[in-house]
């Protein structure tokens, strides 16, 4: 190969650079907390916290298909307890405050979801 | 040594597009569950084999006795009120002559010709709209009714083009500038720019137990029931009554029944 | 091969960027569209496809064209045809490739666009365009490139792309059929409800998609000495008289049933087209008739041999039964199935100024990957044959 030195630095340096964000969180310095207010009254999710942090939009798009597909329009927790299916009805219900809880975590975390195009958000409509 | 190099980029360039391929289906491939829950129908829901209507038309005396219908339904999922031909409907009325235009006759009694006539989506047992969609973003439930989801529909308008009987609306403008409240239903969505709506049969409504809108807002004039259950309120009407349909021909067999 | 566009003449890069700013400059309107909506277009509750659609499936036509070129060189061994083929293919993909934006421009929700894909649904005749004109795509790609890579190197192109090529003259005939379903399928939408709909799409592309070739390619005999053949511009000119006239013929089928059965709603769409309503012309009107001068004034130049081999009587033909065809198929498609609405009764329809503009834009980009391909295809042509250009 010609150039050999070069090419391989050049390449081991570009691979560090490209996985720099994986290292760099590793040392977990940076971490910040988004700030997010959970609702006051209301203690437990539909499922367990860190199902809904991770699964909370996969569950969405499964709620919604159930609902409006199959007519499936109660959700039984893996706890028994039961929900009627409803982003607007159900989730916004306890968490009412758009800005302090959806808003920081998908601002912090550079996704724009756009379910607020349709649904209304709680004390929106004035 | 070069043509060499050539089959090995061709084979890794092959690889690659293969391994991509692979990858693109992946997402197909994982429907699995989500939620470690259960789902279950609601426990309130009236259920049917086959929702229909029948209108008693004699029963209203002139447009203004569907106002309340039209105000009722619209208010319940925010429909917007656009001016001009880029409108909204999901409730709405026309003259006889432009509901039925097959059955229409130059002698035709001058009260019929002169009534109006509520029309809506006619959630048709053979709906063409569903025919023709090509994401399954509209489709026909259990029950009967013809469903939208707003949240798949790109927005192609061949339902539109499809359906015979101008059930089927485009927001061409955002709608959230144009609608009826004040203040909007807060326990229904609006739409987005976009996308394609009409009547759902009040699908959302009858999940908890409640009649549609316009049918609640009719006070008894407009029925609404299964009609495979032949002791219907509905099957009763269509047993006693002479019922016509927007343009049977056409093979898409309406569930709107009109008493004229 | 693409190092053919590196060495071009001023003009011809002043060409592409002519084109490049266009495309930028209606794409801002496009962007505009994105931001307030499809109410920037003039289409409506009751019309509610318009130009776009009507662009979309003219150009599925000129697509599917490059097999009046293909069929007779491969089937019947037609050699004259084989040194215009590879313009045909390309021109084929600069035509799905509009066809593809045509729909995007169209859509309301275009981001959402791969639902047809993620959410495949065998019901709709939608889906099945999508697969077909893809597939035509890449076949065209894929052979067009091939051929003129064997070409470029003075040999005769891979065996495995022989049945490519007979697969993409079946595949011709499918996008426009399936096109032609996309109509003729609707309960309702009487202008369209025909079982001739797809035969007169296919007579109509034949005449039209190698009419726009052979006049392009005079244009390319005159910046360039590229020279198409004599007899092979006979014998294309001959295959667009016949297409040309089964196309007039068919469409007097759909005027005879409509009126001969004097069923309403099969003649009121062709009232319409032609006479207007309440004693109104309507703007599409004077089109319509328009269109028909062109037709039989092209036929009538076409037909005679001895002004069909007249060169400039054959591109003034041509200019007019590309314009009459594009206008039955282009414009009034699309008003005559939407007028008399569904209530019977007539909502107007008139492309916007914007709507224009956006659609214009799909003929750039057009326009643009046409210049790129045919530069490259004449570039081999050129070191294989020693033309100047």
């Amino acid at each position: 190969m010609y150039n050999a030195k070069t090419v391989i630095t050049g390449i081991i340096i570009f691979i560090v650079l490209c996985t720099a964000p994986f290292w760099v969180g590793l040392t977990g310095k940076n971490y910040k907390s988004t700030g997010i207010v959970l609702p006051k009254d209301e203690k437990n999710c539909v499922e367990n916290v860190k199902f809904m942090r991770a699964e909370h939009m996969r569950l969405l798009n499964e709620w919604r298909d159930e609902a409006l597909r199959k007519e499936n329009r109660t959700y039984i927790a893996s706890d028994g307890k039961k929900w009627s299916i409803s982003l607007q009805n159900t989730c916004l219900n306890c968490h009412s405050d758009y800005k302090e809880f959806c808003e920081k975590c998908h601002v912090a975390n550079s996704v724009y979801p756009y379910c607020w195009t349709c649904h209304i958000i709680p004390g929106e409509s004035k | 040594m070069n043509k060499n190099r050539r089959s090995f980029l061709k084979a890794a360039g092959l690889s690659v597009f293969a391994l991509s391929g692979g990858l693109a289906a992946v997402p197909g491939a994982t429907q699995a569950r989500t939620a470690p829950g259960r789902y279950d129908r609601g426990d309130n829901a009236p259920h049917a084999k086959r929702w229909a209507m029948v209108m008693y038309t004699r029963k209203f005396t002139g447009p203004e006795d569907y106002e309340p219908l039209i105000v009722a339904c619209h208010k319940e999922h925010n429909v917007p009120n656009i001016p001009g031909a880029q409108n909204i409907k999901w409730f709405w009325l026309d003259s006889y002559e432009h509901t039925f235009p097959d059955d229409m006759n130059a002698y035709l009694n001058e009260k019929i010709r002169a009534a109006s006539y509520p029309l809506l989506c006619n959630h048709c047992t053979n709906p063409p709209c569903v025919r023709v969609c090509p994401t399954q973003a509209t489709y026909k439930t259990e029950d009967g009714i013809v469903a939208m989801d707003y949240h798949r529909c790109i927005g192609c308008r061949f339902c539109m083009a499809g359906c015979p009987y101008g059930a089927r609306s485009f927001n061409f403008i955002d709608p959230r500038k144009f609608l009826p409240a004040a203040t909007p239903n807060p326990v229904f969505p609006t739409r987005m720019i976009g996308v394609v709506e009409k009547c759902t049969f009040c699908s959302e409504r009858l999940a908890a137990g409640k009649i549609p809108a316009c049918v609640e807002a009719s006070k008894g004039r407009i029925l609404f029931g299964d009609l495979e259950d032949a002791s219907s309120n509905v099957r009763l009407a269509l047993a006693s009554n002479f019922s016509i349909r927007r343009k049977p021909s056409l093979g898409t067999q309406p569930g709107v029944y009109y008493l004229i | 091969m693409l190092e053919k566009l590196l060495s071009a003449p001023k003009t011809y890069y002043g060409w592409l960027g002519f084109l490049l700013c266009l495309i930028a400059g209606c794409g801002l309107v496009y962007w505009q569209q994105l931001q307030t909506g499809l109410a920037v277009t003039g289409m409506s509750r009751d019309v509610s496809w318009g130009l776009y659609i009507s662009q979309f499936t003219y150009f599925v036509g000129v697509a599917a064209s490059a097999v009046m070129l293909v069929l007779p060189a491969y089937f019947h061994h037609y050699k004259k045809f084989k040194r215009m083929i590879i313009f045909g293919e390309f021109m084929a993909v600069a035509a799905v490739v509009m066809c593809a934006l045509f729909i995007v421009v169209d859509l309301g929700q275009p981001q959402r666009m791969l639902n047809v894909m993620l959410h495949p649904t065998p019901n709709s005749i939608m889906f099945y365009d999508m697969l077909v004109l893809i597939g035509y795509l890449t076949l065209n790609i894929i052979i067009g490139w091939v051929t003129l890579e064997a070409e470029r190197l003075g040999v005769e192109p891979a065996k495995w792309i022989k049945p490519l090529i007979y697969l993409s003259i079946l595949w011709a005939f499918s996008i426009h059929t399936v096109t032609a379903f996309l109509y003729a399928g609707i309960p309702g939408r009487h202008y369209w409800l025909t079982a001739i709909m797809a035969a007169r799409f296919l007579s109509s592309a034949f005449c039209s998609g190698p009419a726009i070739l052979l006049l392009l390619l005079f244009l390319v005999q005159r910046l360039t000495d590229f020279d198409p053949g004599k007899d092979a511009v006979k014998t294309l000119a001959t295959i667009i008289v016949y297409a040309m006239c089964v196309n007039v013929f068919f469409y007097l089928l759909e005027i005879f049933t409509a009126f001969y059965s004097q069923i309403p709603d099969h003649v009121e769409p062709i009232i319409f087209l032609f006479a207007g309503h309440d004693g109104h012309l309507a703007w599409v009107g004077y089109w319509m008739w328009t269109a028909v001068i062109m037709a039989f004034l092209s036929l009538a130049i076409l037909i005679p041999p001895s002004s069909r081999t007249n060169p400039s009587l054959l591109s003034v033909a041509l200019v007019m039964l590309v314009a009459a065809t594009w206008i039955d198929k282009g414009l009034g498609l699309l008003v005559g199935g939407f007028t008399p609405n569904m209530y019977e009764t007539i909502t107007p329809y008139m492309p916007t100024v914007r709507e224009i503009i956006i659609a214009l834009g799909v003929y750039a980009v057009g326009a643009l990957v046409l210049s790129l391909l045919w530069k490259i295809a004449l570039g081999v042509k050129r070191k294989a044959e020693n033309f100047s250009g």
